[in-house]
């Protein structure tokens, strides 16, 4: 059934605050529609977000929302879960917040396996600050604090939350937006730490200095170098040159945190601790 | 039950007074002189239904106590001097957005990684103002191991009530220490819970306060669905970056929630003062010094009188102003290289009392002897 993403938005709070051709409201339009398709009620899903472009996104949806520091959302959201684990948790994060400043927390969470759903929204670039580069943007781009071009190599952020232990890993980008909310539904429905990265166009922080001045060039780029897992897997490192998967990488089961953790609390009620 | 005698370590007072207090959540990261705290949540919480988690750093673990706030259920963090420091970020959210949480800084000496694990007094003003912006904040400091469990209950009410966090300032001396005391029935201590939301969710504003200028809480998933943010926000919640009045109505309001209770927070003891010709302001593990101190000037003659400062911050500058023209002069002995001695001299400023600082930052308590010689240079 056909969702009218307004019809989740708290409009009283519009404008939104992002610049022309942004595809924040791209990858968030997904995530609406995926909670929408799981069937959560509004009072039942919490979103939580840092600092960013990305963090915006919770200040004008109309479920519970809070955002916090620079990088720290996810350690944040570990302790409400720990203490409301009926709760919905939703995590959306950035490039900036999840793979640079917050980092270490993203890894950990990942390795805890903590029933939070996470979406890193990678616009390859500190947006919100004027177009500096994070650990995500390309090796040899250039931004206001890379007038020469980046030195730096970027990394896969799914590679290392798989690495680090999440049990869903995915990506998808904003031209393949009906993947993405795919692939956040089943993240959603997932028991466990899931991570979907929903890679963005940024024409105006990262694009234009990067011969991609417009939106559609972005969209196009997007289109142009994404392949699918399932076509990669019968491709030759040659045609694989210079593009990026997206896709499903991981969906596997693990015992989750906080079911876990009630075990452990049964036990010390019962037997106590050692 | 009656009243319990028991022989408890400072930092085990700490411990079982959060668990007494109501405190169901702690994350932290091991810091001597701090970890028994944790060490013994970690073991109590589960069995009261509550939850332990060792964090993967000092940032993690405050962000995680305050996500546990948010969630309904009260929080509790301990650390010393670096980790105090690392946590300073997550502090200003929680006193920013008003989230209930309690933080124990057991204190060793500095700067940086300075001497682990030696006694110090020298958080006092990262306490204050280690955070960035001007934040409310109450320091409370306990010099006893009765007092370290006392506190701990206090720093736990005064959280819920204003919803704000609350430090706990001991030190390596206080929480390694082990004292007799006699605690309480649990039935005789007062615990306070957060103010409960009235209305109904339609006339719901998450952050319009009441004449104490504290907003009522209620969790997410009640059915009150709305927004929370560090940024400068309004009665509904939701930033007001530009809004000059909202940040001059927010920030006088954060402020005014402690200064509406002062009389309450603002804890003190006065020790032989009724007729004392020199007083000693003094607070935690010095405090200990300067109580003995002050017996062995009194059996030599000398009219000696003790301050002991139970809350550091807000400052209690009533109770020094009250002496500033009785007595000759005020000495502070602190473990440190003069922090609190600035706000006596602030409260005496008009006043015929002299301020007299007495300093030691080696790791070493003050001893009885340096106050008593100090309190005869005096006379």
């Amino acid at each position: 059934m056909a969702v009218h993403v307004q019809d989740y938005l708290r409009m009283h709070k519009m404008p939104h605050i992002w610049c022309p051709g942004c595809g924040t409201g791209i990858a968030l339009g997904a995530v609406v529609r995926a909670i929408h398709n799981v069937g959560y009620s509004r009072d039942e899903v919490i979103v939580i977000t840092g600092i960013g472009c990305s963090a915006r996104t919770n200040a004008i949806i109309d479920f519970n929302t809070f955002q916090t520091t620079h990088g720290r959302a996810l350690s944040f959201a570990t302790g409400f879960k720990l203490t409301r684990p009926e709760m919905k948790v939703v995590v959306i994060t950035g490039d900036g917040d999840g793979a640079g400043i917050g980092g270490n927390h993203l890894i950990h969470t990942c390795r805890r396996n903590i029933d939070i759903t996470t979406i890193l929204i990678n616009n390859s670039i500190y947006g919100m600050t004027g177009g500096q580069y994070s650990p995500l943007t390309p090796q040899g781009s250039y931004a206001t604090t890379a007038p020469y071009g980046t030195v730096e190599p970027s990394f896969d952020i799914c590679k290392l939350a798989e690495g680090a232990g999440a049990t869903y890993v995915g990506r998808a980008t904003a031209y393949h937006v009906t993947l993405l909310e795919q692939l956040v539904t089943k993240a959603l429905k997932h028991e466990g730490f899931s991570l979907v990265e929903a890679i963005t166009q940024c024409p105006i922080g990262y694009g234009r200095r990067n011969k991609m001045k417009s939106p559609t060039e972005m969209l196009k780029w997007q289109k142009e170098h994404a392949v699918n897992v399932k076509a990669a897997a019968g491709m030759s490192p040659e045609q694989l040159e210079g593009k990026f998967l997206i896709g499903e990488f991981v969906n596997k089961t693990a015992p989750e945190y906080t079911k876990l953790y009630q075990k452990l609390i049964e036990d010390a009620q019962s037997k106590g601790a050692k | 039950m009656k009243r319990q005698v028991k022989l408890l370590q400072g930092n085990e007072a700490c411990a079982m007074a959060a668990v007494a207090a109501g405190v169901r959540f702690f994350a932290g990261y091991p810091i001597t002189p701090a970890t028994e705290i944790a060490e013994i949540l970690a073991q109590e919480l589960p069995k009261v239904g509550g939850t332990f988690i060792q964090m993967e750093d000092e940032i993690a673990s405050m962000a995680a106590v305050i996500g546990a706030s948010i969630g309904g259920v009260k929080g509790l963090t301990a650390t010393s001097g670096p980790g105090f420091t690392l946590k300073q970020e997550n502090l200003g959210y929680a006193a920013m957005v008003q989230v209930p949480c309690v933080i124990v800084n057991v204190q060793r000496g500095g700067p940086s990684t300075g001497m682990p694990t030696l006694p110090a007094q020298m958080d006092v003003m990262q306490a204050r103002w280690g955070t960035h912006g001007d934040h409310p904040i109450i320091v409370l400091c306990p010099s006893t191991v009765y007092e370290y469990y006392m506190l701990t209950i206090k720093a736990v009410n005064f959280s819920e009530m204003l919803r704000m966090p609350v430090i706990i300032l001991s030190d390596a001396v206080v929480g390694h220490l082990r004292e007799k005391v006699v605690l309480p029935d649990i039935s005789e201590i007062e615990i306070v819970e957060r103010k409960k939301v009235t209305v109904p969710p339609e006339e719901f504003l998450p952050f319009k306060p009441d004449a104490d200028d504290v907003p009522p809480f209620v969790s997410y998933g009640k059915g009150y669905r709305y927004h929370m943010t560090s940024n400068n926000y309004d009665e509904g919640g939701y930033p007001a970056t530009n809004n000059h009045q909202v940040a001059d109505k927010l920030l006088r309001r954060l402020h005014n929630k402690i200064e509406k209770r002062r009389g309450e927070i603002v804890m003190t003891e006065e020790i032989m003062m009724d007729d004392a010709e020199v007083a000693i302001f003094a607070y935690g593990c010095t405090a200990r010094s300067a109580y003995s101190a002050v017996e062995t000037a009194r059996a030599q003659g000398l009219k000696v009188g003790l301050i002991k400062a139970l809350t550091l911050w807000p400052f209690p500058r009533e109770v020094v102003e009250k002496y500033g023209d009785k007595v000759q002069a005020v000495i502070v002995p602190e473990m440190n290289m003069g922090q609190l001695v600035g706000e006596v001299e602030r409260a005496l400023k008009d006043k015929k009392a002299g301020v007299r600082p007495l300093n030691r930052f080696d790791g070493k308590m003050i001893t009885p002897e340096q106050i008593v010689s100090a309190v005869k240079e005096v006379k």
